[in-house]
């Protein structure tokens, strides 16, 4: 009967299966935030194929990074927002930047050109806290006295997915609105007190577009894929700028590395003529403690030719690559790994 | 009795193989049962925390705050019970009605491909209505039908001081929509389930009401709908248990805000949703990760007293 | 004579009525099931086909702008599925003929047909975290097994619920007749019961495979993904529903125009399955002389 075939059919193929070739050794696996995904992906690929060891990226977000290299179950771990120094210790890991990204903020509003809105950081704290409701708001007109702002409700749409370009978003908000920071605070997921989630980058943006009187929070290199209309804040000197790769690296640059715990170094809301305010790196943890040495140096060898290679990758998927001094920071704090007495960098 | 080697009647010899057949299928029972168990344990001991911090409470809080470590899983609890009853509600006639044509009045050549494309609904995959909803059905909703629904339907009291039905901005996602995405999901099952059954129906029954001048819809609510109806209520627990524990198709439509709905269009969020957007960043042993598994013992819960006492107008019905 | 043939033709009229009438709402029913479908079988494949190239059934998962496909995924896909369905399918079959024939009117089987509804209803998210707290903390790290045992736990209620429906249906006569001819127990079950009822316990399976097919949740903890080329179901494995998260969520239009092939490729996939099995089903019982 058909069935029996289907039996042994099925059989074989879970024989074949089984028997199927391991995973080499050498690949690496990471998990994490979703905001580095692709150009880890990517750097990986061209990292594979330039000889190295082949790696297998998932982005689950950045707590769900922390947790797995918590776990150990993965290589390493990748997450927006820095780890606390007392769990770093807690749980024995090391943490460093490897990328840098931005966050702008895209609006729908009809008959207005969005790139031309200039808010301020407390207006867009007091929009998303909903105290600001309306397109023609006094507070909004007198920062744009040229524009014809429409009588509209405003729409305020956030990640409802907890993510660390929400933490990213929240803190810069928190660090600039007095009444962000109270009534709702920062963090990977918070309560917001108006407005709709949406989930992924993907739904802000298509929320936002839906929507007349529409304005959220998305990755850079989703608005410029996209072709988004992004609007222009104000930075830490107090003049508006648009959001632009020079003013991303700008704003880099100021962060205070030298007295930054963990490398955690904030890059929000930095002076300057370009500098646009919501600016961040993203961190990837290792263990200070691997059970197999030669994994997480796997690890380092693939940052490291990253960093010295990726610069051409990182440009075409519009992420900021570290500063060259910051990156040979980063490589003095490997050198601190020293599992079993022998330093895991320099690689052999 | 002289013939002694006649077992008695009901006292049959029981073959090796039936003993194992029994076995087998017992201890298939039996793996169902211990898995339910697992979950629930392992649910139950991880949000502990929860309950240790809130106390019962935690139920009817209606404050869900990551930031300050308040939580409450009234929200959560509020639209998952709105949306699986609404969506069952939508769903249930549309699939009979669909059923009943398949079996009854359907012409011959069309009821294979037609029963083949209502199956075809189910083979979408979850995260597809998700995106259909958010990108086809969400405009819709807030360009044309809530603001209908807004103006026709102005004149229905609020409940309590906040219960407006149908007024909040027509942002497209919320309760509403997520319904609707439901229906359309759960309406293959019950449709294809309800079909299967009325098919299995001994035609005898049906030839019985048609000798007596039975109309085709009186033949089948006065005598087949009976007959089968405890296998009908079957596909209706289908569509509610997919209603109730869909999540990703949620995500896209619900609207996600942890708060209390103050309309049927407003945004909320299900128990699945909340824990399928926070679960990734909880981390273990913190009161995040904790509140989340006490709301999915919560949502077995749920399930449980639904379940129950949806059997119990089952067993009513049929005493009656 | 005459008042009763008036009083009768009315009802006769009314009766009439509300059959068409009935009738009508049915065929608006079937109507409006079609039209969903054809909407939303429209935005998949208008979104779909667009990517459909040999690129996606033979290259991996790989970096936007170097052509790369699905291969990776669908295999993943096609694994895990396939072991779900085998772990979970005859679980759920054997626990429908326990609760319709062996355990009928005992207080066990009413426990389990309560508990089977109730695991009917568990969100798929908190069976992949139920699944990650056994299966994958335990042994250090996700798995594609992992994956498939979560699939199972979710396919295993849908296929008791529909075999226990269905079984239910058999009449007694067939039954009876096997155990006047001397059949034991199981034979009955095997040889004459389940056989009259496999087109519906093919419905069943098929609806649970539909479901599985497209489940993100249950895998996202279990086997996570893998952008590696691998076929070891004990390392992470790709999947498609994964795939279409992941790729759905990006700026770069490649990614997102994959995603849709990807998912444009779940349906396909399993309305061939639906297809493919009614039809042999179909041949099978012919053959038989049915």
């Amino acid at each position: 009967m058909l069935i029996q075939l289907a039996r042994r059919l099925v059989i074989a193929l879970a024989a074949t299966v089984l028997v199927a070739a391991p995973a080499l050794a050498q690949d690496i696996t990471g998990a994490g935030a979703t905001f580095p995904a692709p150009i880890y992906s990517s750097w990986g690929e061209d990292y594979a194929k330039a000889g190295g060891s082949r790696l297998n990226y998932q982005a689950l977000g950045s707590g769900a990074g922390v947790t797995q290299i918590i776990n150990r179950t993965v290589d390493f771990g990748a997450s927006d927002s820095p780890v606390a120094t007392e769990r770093l210790e807690k749980e024995q890991l090391l943490q460093f930047p490897a990328v840098i990204g931005a966050v702008v903020v895209i609006v729908n509003v009809p008959g207005v050109d969005g790139t031309k809105i200039r808010l301020t950081g407390e207006a867009l704290g007091e929009i998303y806290v909903g105290r600001i409701r309306l397109w023609d708001d006094p507070k909004i007109t007198t920062l744009n006295p040229t524009l014809k702002l429409p009588r509209i409700p405003i729409s305020p749409a956030y990640r409802a997915d907890s993510s660390g370009t929400t933490s990213i978003f929240t803190k810069y908000l928190s660090s600039v609105s007095p009444i962000f920071k109270e009534r709702t605070g920062a963090g990977n997921s918070v309560a917001w007190r108006t407005g709709l989630g949406a989930p992924g980058n993907a739904g802000v943006a298509a929320a936002v577009k839906n929507i007349k009187g529409g304005i959220g929070y998305v990755e850079f290199a989703y608005a410029a894929e996209n072709g988004m209309q992004a609007l222009q804040l104000a930075n830490g000197s107090g003049k508006f700028v648009t959001p632009t790769v020079p003013g991303f690296l700008q704003a880099a640059e100021q962060a205070d590395w030298n007295n930054a715990k963990n490398m955690a170094a904030t890059m929000l809301n930095m002076p300057g003529d370009n500098s646009w305010p919501i600016v961040s790196a993203t961190y990837i943890l290792v263990p200070r403690n691997p059970k197999d040495p030669a994994r997480t140096q796997s690890v380092l060898k693939y940052v490291d030719w990253s960093f010295r290679n990726g610069a051409a990758t990182a440009d075409r998927l519009h992420y900021i690559m570290l500063p060259t001094a910051v990156q040979d920071r980063v490589r003095a704090q490997w050198a601190t790994l020293t599992p079993a007495g022998k330093p895991l960098w320099p690689a052999n | 009795m002289n013939t002694p080697a006649t077992p008695a009647i009901g006292a049959r010899k029981i073959h090796p193989a039936d003993t194992t057949f029994r076995l087998s299928l017992h201890a298939a029972g039996a793996i169902v049962v211990i898995v339910l168990l697992s979950i629930l344990a392992i649910m139950f001991m991880g949000g502990k925390l929860a309950f240790d911090t809130f106390g019962l409470g935690f139920i009817w809080g209606t404050e869900w705050n990551p930031v300050t470590q308040i939580y409450g899983a009234l929200p959560a609890i509020t639209g998952t019970l709105v949306t699986a009853i609404l969506a069952l509600c939508i769903a249930w006639p549309i699939g009979f009605g669909i059923a009943f044509f398949l079996t009854e009045t359907c012409p011959e050549k069309l009821r294979t491909p037609l029963g083949v494309a209502i199956e075809l609904l189910a083979a979408v995959p979850s995260i597809v209505y998700g995106m259909w909803g958010f990108f086809v059905l969400a405009p819709f909703m807030s360009e044309y039908v809530q603001p209908w629904l807004t103006n026709t339907f102005l004149w229905i009291p609020p409940i309590g001081d906040s219960f407006f039905w149908f007024t909040a901005p027509p942002i497209g996602v919320g309760m509403l929509t997520a319904a609707l995405i439901l229906a359309v999901m759960i309406l293959p099952f019950i449709a294809a389930t309800t079909r299967d059954v009325l098919l299995s129906t001994p035609q005898l029954l049906k030839d019985g009401a048609y000798a007596m001048g039975a109309t085709r819809w009186e033949a089948l609510t006065g005598v087949v709908i009976p007959a089968v109806r405890g296998s009908l209520f079957g596909a209706v627990f289908l569509g509610l248990g997919r209603a109730l524990g869909e999540t990703m198709a949620v995500v896209f439509v619900i609207g996600n805000a942890i708060r209390m709905p103050d309309s049927l269009m407003a945004p909320s969020a299900t128990i699945a949703s909340v824990v399928a957007n926070n679960f990734p960043e909880a981390e273990p042993g913190t009161l995040d990760l904790a509140v989340l598994l006490a709301l999915g013992f919560i949502l077995f819960v749920v399930s449980f007293g639904v379940l129950a006492v949806a059997r119990l107008l089952l067993r009513q019905e049929r005493m009656s | 004579m005459k008042q009763l043939t008036a009083a009768t033709r009315a009802r006769y009229f009314r009766r009439q009525l509300v059959d068409r009438i009935m009738g009508g709402l049915c065929i608006a029913a079937a109507g409006v099931g079609l039209i969903l479908l054809a909407l939303i079988l429209w935005m998949l494949f208008s979104n779909g086909l667009g990517g459909l190239t040999l690129d996606v059934f033979t290259r991996p998962m790989s970096q936007p702008g170097s052509g790369g496909g699905l291969a990776n995924a669908i295999v993943g896909s096609l694994l895990q599925v396939g072991v779900g369905a085998m772990i979970g399918a005859p679980l759920g079959m054997m626990v429908g003929v326990y609760l319709s024939e062996v355990g009928k009117g005992s207080r066990f089987a009413s426990v389990v047909r309560f508990v089977n509804d109730i695991l009917l209803s568990a969100p798929s998210v908190l069976i992949g975290l139920f699944v990650y707290q056994i299966a994958v903390l335990p042994f250090g790290g996700f798995s594609g097994i992992a994956g498939s045992i979560a699939l199972a736990l979710i396919a295993m209620p849908i296929v008791a619920r529909t075999t226990e429906d269905i079984l239910r249906l058999v009449p007694q006569a067939y039954r009876d007749g096997a155990i006047a001819l001397g059949s034991r127990e199981n034979e009955v079950v095997r040889k004459v019961v389940l056989p009259a009822a496999f087109g519906g316990i093919l419905t069943g399976v098929l609806l649970a495979v539909a479901r599985i097919a497209g489940e993100t949740a249950p895998l996202l903890f279990t086997s996570l993904g893998n952008d590696v080329w691998s076929t070891d179901m004990t390392q992470p494995m790709a999947s498609l529903p994964m795939a279409i998260v992941r790729y759905s969520n990006t700026p770069y239009p490649e990614w997102v125009s994959l995603a849709w092939t990807g998912a444009m490729l779940i349906t396909v996939g399993v309305l061939v399955l639906n297809i493919a099995s009614r039809f042999s089903y179909a041949a099978v019982a012919g053959k038989q002389g049915g």
